[in-house]
């Protein structure tokens, strides 16, 4: 680990009307790292989220991400052009709904080959190279490269939508509730694969679910969140393991099977 | 189109009242300062209907002066209904003389097609445009279209064209084949046909580009790099024939294929007219000699 | 040798002569009078001047005379022919609690100050064919209103208002936005919005204002008041200074009363949205308001989810004119486009052929 965060949060506070949604919370993220953000629906997870990735505008706080291009910087103030290039070069997004993160009228290759063409790639046979590659890599049949992703399975959409953010090498992925929606069987393969692209590429991560199971088997650090708050963190295993906040052990009790 | 002259003292000179023609030039010196970036201008309803060249109307008659000689195409044929009916009403409202020729026109309006006969300095080309974004069919909000032009965000425009690869094995765009221009822009030139596309680029004209239902204006300046995106390896180009024009013989022009019998018999013309019919013409005279 | 059909300017010449005789009809039956188009058919008059934008009874009897009744042919004239008009500037806004109303309901109260107006109205006709009116024949004189009728009505919006119920109109300050002379360009201000469906197709409106009400993007509309009758227009000429009443015209008003929820910063209240046209235009009006309520989903925080809460997909397609021109374009030639898709599908085409003969061939016999 180098010595500087990747991320810097401080004191992130989203407000809708008077309803506080998530209320100063602050981290750092460590390059290579996972972190998990668990907590009930409502608990404020996904707007925290959003607001990292600078989808949202927070109402007070900061976020600060060490760019690869450019040092240190405040992700709130910067033009929308430049946040937008981040979010398509360092950043990668993965929604719960493979269909919001996907262009569901053009094929597989395609979906892939978006960003490399975005950022400048203009050679037709190398993108369709790479799109094959990275098919392999989460695990659809190849002969799939020209099918649209309509005729894919949920379980095939979202490991299509992980291709299409990878591709561009990114280092820094957003995921909002993975796995959510899918069959268990279905969640168990895709789990496996995060997993091992996330070490192969040493990605870091911020993960929102509220499955404490997928919290276990993905992320190194974990925060519990309630009613805007983080209520407890740690390392995984700690936190699950030895929960310290009422919530945390309500939370562990009720869910986690194992 | 109503019958309308510049006798009838209710109608301003080409039409439009002079406040109209000073804002529209304003749009256009905008256009032609930023090189593809569509101007949104305050749109006349004009006296024909919308889709009918009313933005390249509007152009034509901001720029138009009695010392003009106006040429008017539709389908690259100067007798085409539309281009007749467009071509009487600068005849009357603008006093102005009219040509078939083109090397003789200062404004060609067009819709369609760009002449045959290379343009030279000093001559205005003017484009009817139907829909003047070329990403329009790509991403429908003209809030988030406008982003990707601020951005340079042209990916989901390549990314129409690798579709169109792995689907037909090419580019099977054939018309409205987008274009980039100065490096900067991505542009629609207007439903030409790719044939037309290599003519944009680095031509001596200055090329207006007017669509009236949308209300915005472009422009591609002389001599400015325009370039039709493609992909290295697939590499942009035009349509050829086997066939050659019945009338003078060209396989160099865009060709007009046409029914003429119950059998389905070809034939095959030449689109733009005043081309065929220049060939056709020093045929006759080299013949004499 | 086969030559090309030149379309030519005979042509043109002879299909106008053919749309002047058509229009005349048989000469045997009298030419019908601009004054009786604007007497007789005076709701068509209405809806010509409303979505041309132009206040003008004889010139909107024209357009439909010269349009054969074709009401959108006939805006079409009345707006080219306004675009060349000289603009004088923005009258005063109209104030419609002054207004000489002929019809004045609300559904939203019993009763209301001034009265329930019934008016003329097609409502509480019963659909059935009167074939008296087939022959010819003067009809008696309706009754005119009684002398005691309230000369100004207050609007039940006013009321609503005072008491915190409704939301009060916004004010939008500052010069009009003309449509007829800049562009649109979104996101469109309220004022805007409500320039473009004035000017919008009737029917266009009212199908989406009915989307609404079943289901897509419900409103949860009242009509908070219905009226129609004239008001006056003022002008400042700027050598004066001051107002001066230039006209008086005859309009069509509708506020409906919405259902909100409230936000944290806003209690529960009922919201507005506005319906105004010229003439005696319910329909036009009603269906406005409701789309004008629709499209301010997002201002209110609700969900945009149905096409009358689009403001982009409202807004740009709501113009018959230009929605008409458009979609009749596909009659000019696109011979030349055409060719080019000619020539890539019979390449396309020869590919296949080339890759699997058989099947290529088994189709072309079939």
């Amino acid at each position: 680990m180098t010595d500087t965060p990747l991320l810097l949060v401080r004191d992130v506070t989203k407000r809708f009307g008077g309803r506080i949604a998530c209320c100063d919370v602050s981290f750092d993220l460590w390059p290579g790292e996972v972190l998990g953000i668990v907590g009930e629906s409502g608990s404020g997870k996904t707007t925290l989220l959003n607001c990292l990735a600078g989808r949202m505008t927070p109402d007070g706080g900061s976020v600060a991400y060490d760019s690869a291009s450019s040092g240190l910087v405040d992700v709130h103030p910067l033009s929308e052009a430049r946040r937008r290039l981040l979010t398509r070069t360092e950043w990668g997004f993965v929604n719960q709904d493979a269909r919001e993160g996907l262009r569901m009228g053009v094929s597989a290759g395609a979906n892939i080959g978006e960003r490399l063409m975005a950022i400048g790639a203009r050679h037709y046979g190398e993108i369709r190279q790479t799109a094959t590659d990275w098919l392999g890599r989460v695990e659809i049949e190849l002969d799939r490269l020209d099918d649209r992703p309509t005729a894919f399975s949920g379980g095939m959409r979202q490991r299509l939508q992980i291709a299409r953010n990878l591709v561009s090498q990114p280092r820094l992925v957003f995921m909002d509730e993975p796995t959510g929606g899918l069959d268990v069987s279905v969640q168990a393969r895709i789990l496996d694969l995060l997993r091992g692209l996330v070490a192969n590429l040493n990605l870091s991560a911020v993960l929102v679910t509220h499955d404490l199971g997928v919290a276990r088997l993905l992320t190194h650090r974990l925060m519990v969140m309630q009613g805007g708050r983080v209520v407890e963190a740690g390392l995984t295993d700690q936190v699950l393991d030895d929960p310290q906040h009422a919530y945390t052990q309500m939370l562990v009790a009720s869910i986690l099977p194992v | 189109m109503p019958d309308v002259s510049i006798q009838d003292e209710a109608y301003n000179y080409a039409y439009l009242d002079e406040q109209t023609k000073r804002m529209i030039r304003r749009a256009i010196l905008k256009a032609v300062a930023v090189p593809g970036y569509q101007v949104p201008f305050g749109g006349r309803e004009m006296p024909l209907p919308y889709g009918w060249g009313t933005g390249g109307i509007q152009v034509t008659a901001a720029i138009i002066g009695r010392d003009d000689t106006l040429k008017v195409i539709d389908q690259g044929a100067d007798d085409t209904t539309n281009a007749v009916s467009i071509r009487r009403f600068f005849a009357k409202v603008a006093d102005v003389a009219t040509t078939t020729r083109t090397e003789d026109a200062t404004i060609i309006q067009t819709r369609h097609r760009v002449p045959e006969t290379p343009l030279s300095e000093g001559q205005i080309l003017v484009f009817q445009v139907p829909i003047p974004e070329p990403l329009r069919m790509l991403e429908p909000r003209e809030t988030e279209t406008r982003t990707l032009h601020a951005l340079s965000e042209y990916g989901v425009m390549q990314v129409s064209l690798y579709e169109s690869i792995a689907r037909h094995g090419r580019i099977a765009k054939t018309y409205n084949y987008p274009v980039l221009v100065n490096g900067r822009y991505i542009m629609s030139p207007s439903p030409i046909p790719k044939f037309d596309n290599p003519k944009l680029d680095r031509n001596p004209a200055l090329q207006l580009y007017g669509a009236g239902r949308e209300k915005r204006i472009y422009a591609v300046p002389p001599y400015t790099p325009v370039k039709s995106l493609d992909f290295d390896d697939h590499p942009f180009e035009i349509e050829t024939w086997k066939e050659s024009c019945s009338l003078c013989g060209s396989s160099e022009s865009f060709l007009d294929e046409m029914i003429v019998d119950d059998s389905g018999k070809r034939l095959f013309l030449c689109s733009d007219t005043d081309w065929c019919q220049d060939r056709q013409e020093k045929q006759r005279v080299d013949a004499a000699k | 040798m086969y030559v090309a059909v030149k379309g030519g300017e005979t042509a043109i010449a002879h299909s106008l002569d053919l749309v002047a005789d058509k229009r005349r009809g048989d000469r045997g039956i009298a030419e019908v009078s601009l004054d009786q188009i604007d007497q007789q058919l005076g709701l068509a008059v209405d809806r010509v001047m409303t979505e041309g934008s132009c206040y003008d009874r004889a010139l909107a009897a024209l357009a439909i005379k010269q349009a054969r009744g074709d009401l959108i042919e006939a805006i079409f004239l009345l707006r080219a022919y306004r675009t060349t008009l000289p603009r004088f500037g923005d009258s005063e806004p109209l104030d419609t609690s002054r207004m000489v109303a002929e019809r004045r309901i609300s559904s939203t109260f019993k009763d209301v100050p001034g009265g329930q107006v019934l008016g003329p109205t097609y409502d509480y006709t019963h659909r059935l064919l009167d074939f008296s009116l087939a022959a010819a024949g003067e009809r008696p004189a309706a009754p005119t209103a009684p002398a005691d009728m309230a000369p100004s009505l207050p609007r039940v919006g006013d009321i609503l208002e005072r008491e915190g119920m409704l939301e009060p109109p916004p004010d939008a300050g500052g010069p009009a936005h003309d449509l007829t002379r800049q562009p649109l360009v979104m996101p469109a201000a309220r004022p805007v919005r409500l320039q473009n469906l004035a000017r919008g197709d009737e029917g266009f409106l009212l199908a989406l204002g009915y989307s609404t009400q079943r289901g897509y993007g419900n409103n949860h509309p009242f009509v908070g008041e219905i009226r129609f009758g004239s008001v006056p227009v003022s002008f400042v000429p700027e050598e004066l200074g001051f107002a001066i009443e230039i006209a008086e015209i005859d309009v069509t008003e509708c506020d409906m009363v919405n259902q909100f929820a409230g936000s944290q910063d806003v209690p529960p209240q009922f919201t507005r949205g506005y319906g105004l046209a010229f003439g005696h235009a319910e329909r036009k009006a009603m269906a406005m308001a409701l789309v004008d309520r629709a499209l301010r989903a997002e201002e209110l925080s609700e969900a945009v989810a149905s096409p009358a809460q689009d403001e982009e997909f409202v807004l740009a397609h709501s113009d018959n004119v230009e929605a008409s021109g458009f979609v009749q374009h596909l009659k000019l030639p696109h011979y030349v486009d055409f060719q080019s898709e000619l020539v890539v599908v019979r390449a396309l085409r020869a590919e296949v052929e080339a890759r699997n003969p058989d099947a290529a061939l088994s189709q072309a016999a079939e």
